[in-house]
């Protein structure tokens, strides 16, 4: 019986997590390659653009997971029509974790070799191609280890959103551990979360080390 | 205002320009790459910081040109005027008698697919195969695919890298990944080859193949090269014109066989220094100003600047001196088919004075001095 709550948890932390650092991967690249080539000397220089984003990305990544939560149950209300759910977990998950995972990704593009940019140049490559042949590839082993440190974050927060009714393994060990002292579902818990960040934390480090031809 | 004044106003207006299109200097405007008055200004902390002052060069089709200069000499930034990855402050660049300075990012693409570059440390991308680092120049110009094999594997073959296309920059050596940054810079076929300072991080022998590389380059595919570098070595290796740069400015230029055999300039003396000829420190030691006895030997320095287009001969200059005369150190170097010789001699047991010998010895070479006496 708890067996299958057990189960449904997971599925659901994988869900919550599945589609948060999808979203965040997709938005936060675009971010982040923004955030390097907008600033001083970058080749899209626009050092307002940049400042204005740099602005937006600190606001979002000072504030605590579950009180930017919170703030943000209007908006989720908004987006996804409940509060309630795996879905609307998604939400503030996705707007923490973007900013985090673009600032990660934006070390690794800016330690991008410039004599390859300028390379790039000299060879006749316009700013797109230099983004795409030279930028993305050449900082892709870190970007691989920053999304997987996304994500290891991501899950640790989406316990947080378990808690305030979101479901998934948090909400269990919120329920059964914390509520009813079910030591043996509490044990289970991390056990579970335990494996779950050890598994993603190798793939990503393994993708990384193959990816770096360094 | 008067005709008159308004006449010369408009003299004054059109002087430079009519000065360039008359055809007085028919060499000028066969220049492939042309620099008029260029200067480049940075806004360093501690206010502008000028990198380069009125520069004024021309740079022939097919000639191998060496700007050499110490470090901070302004030689990185002249020559990225040439494919604008340095934007002038003023003046300008001439590329095939066209001025480059008003070149958007479309016009600037198109030239600098004309223009290769290489760079001290290489630049190839980590994350590329050596195929994937030579095919990628013709990717980004939408080269058709078929066409693309063809060309990467023609320049792999020049530059002696066919068995390494699957290799990865890190798993070459330092000469194997300038040869792939080589053959990147050639793969749309240039007219142009900008070196900077390409061989300055690499050990002396794969210095010496990649240079006769370059020289191979430059006379099947008749390239103009323009290299910097701090090494008079290379210079005198390969090129064919050279100009000293210091704080920006030109201060020597000439043929290289003229400013290696005759340099005028102290940067350019400096620079010369560590291939040049000293006396053995022990001499130097021993040393003294004036004849102290009256056996002493007169310790002279000879350089024949091959000007004259003939070997020093060494008979005649003895037999001049009328004396013993000791060889301290010395040698022969040829540089674009000319002997340069710088010789350093004691001579003793001879009749002559010092002035006498001095005056013998300027039959002979273009250069002599007495350094001083030693016993």
């Amino acid at each position: 019986m708890w067996l299958d709550r057990l189960w449904q948890g997971v599925i659901d932390t994988f869900l919550m997590v599945g589609v948060s650092s999808l979203i965040a991967l997709i938005l936060g690249i675009p971010l982040a390659v923004v955030l390097v080539t907008s600033g001083k000397g970058g080749i899209f220089e626009a050092p307002n653009v940049n400042r204005v984003l740099g602005a937006f990305v600190n606001i979002f990544r000072s504030v605590p997971f579950l009180i930017l939560m919170v703030a943000l149950i209007p908006f989720t209300r908004l987006i996804v029509g409940t509060t309630y759910g795996v879905w609307a977990a998604v939400v503030p998950l996705t707007i923490a974790s973007t900013p985090f995972f673009a600032r990660i990704a934006e070390v690794s593009l800016r330690e991008v070799d410039h004599g390859l940019i300028e390379a790039a140049q000299a060879m006749g490559c316009r700013r797109w191609h230099i983004v795409w042949h030279v930028l993305l590839p050449e900082s892709l082993p870190g970007i691989v280890g920053g999304f997987t440190i996304t994500i290891v974050t991501m899950i640790n927060s989406s316990a947080m959103a378990g808690a305030i009714g979101a479901g998934g393994l948090g909400d269990i060990a919120y329920r059964y551990g914390y509520q009813r002292f079910d030591t043996q579902v509490m044990l289970t818990v991390i056990v579970l979360l335990v494996i779950l960040v050890a598994v993603i934390q190798l793939g990503g480090d393994r993708l990384a080390l193959r990816l770096n031809k360094r | 205002m008067t005709a008159s004044a308004q006449r010369a106003l408009a003299l004054e207006a059109a002087t430079p320009h009519a000065a360039e299109q008359a055809d007085l200097h028919p060499e000028k405007h066969r220049a492939h790459v042309r620099f008029i008055n260029l200067c480049k200004v940075y806004e360093g902390p501690q206010g502008p910081v000028p990198a380069l002052q009125g520069i004024d060069l021309d740079i022939q089709r097919g000639e191998v040109f060496g700007i050499i200069g110490r470090s901070g000499a302004g030689k990185s930034s002249l020559i990225r005027t040439i494919n604008r990855l340095e934007k002038p402050s003023s003046g300008r660049v001439l590329i095939d008698q066209v001025d480059i300075g008003d070149f958007n990012e479309d016009t600037l693409v198109e030239l600098r697919r004309r223009i290769g570059m290489i760079f001290q440390h290489f630049n190839l991308m980590s994350a590329k195969t050596v195929w994937q680092n030579v095919e990628l120049p013709l990717k980004v110009a939408g080269v058709p695919k078929a066409q693309r094999q063809r060309k990467v594997a023609e320049l792999l073959e020049l530059v002696g890298l066919e068995g390494k296309h699957k290799a990865y920059p890190a798993q070459l050596s330092g000469g194997q990944k300038q040869r792939v940054g080589i053959a990147r810079a050639l793969v749309h076929d240039p007219a142009i080859l900008l070196c900077d300072e390409a061989t300055s991080a690499l050990d002396p022998e794969t210095t010496q193949s990649i240079l006769g590389l370059l020289r191979e380059i430059n006379q099947r595919l008749g390239l103009t090269i323009i290299l910097i570098t701090h090494e008079m070595a290379v210079i005198r290796e390969i090129c064919d014109r050279v100009v000293v740069l210091e704080k920006g400015e030109v201060v020597e230029q000439g043929p290289v066989w003229q400013v290696f055999g005759n340099p005028q300039h102290e940067v350019s003396k400096t620079l010369l220094a560590p291939l040049q000829h000293a006396l053995p420190e022990d001499v130097q030691a021993r040393l003294q100003p004036h004849p102290f006895e009256h056996h002493a030997s007169v310790v002279l320095d000879l350089q024949f600047t091959g000007s004259d287009g003939k070997e020093p001969d060494l008979s005649a200059l003895f037999s001049a001196f009328g004396g013993r005369v000791s060889l301290l150190h010395g040698g022969v170097e040829r540089i674009q088919g000319r002997a340069l010789g710088h010789l350093l001699l004691a001579v003793s047991h001879s009749p002559l004075s010092a002035e006498e010998l001095l005056s013998r010895a300027r039959k002979h070479a273009q250069h002599a001095e007495v350094l001083g006496y030693v016993a």
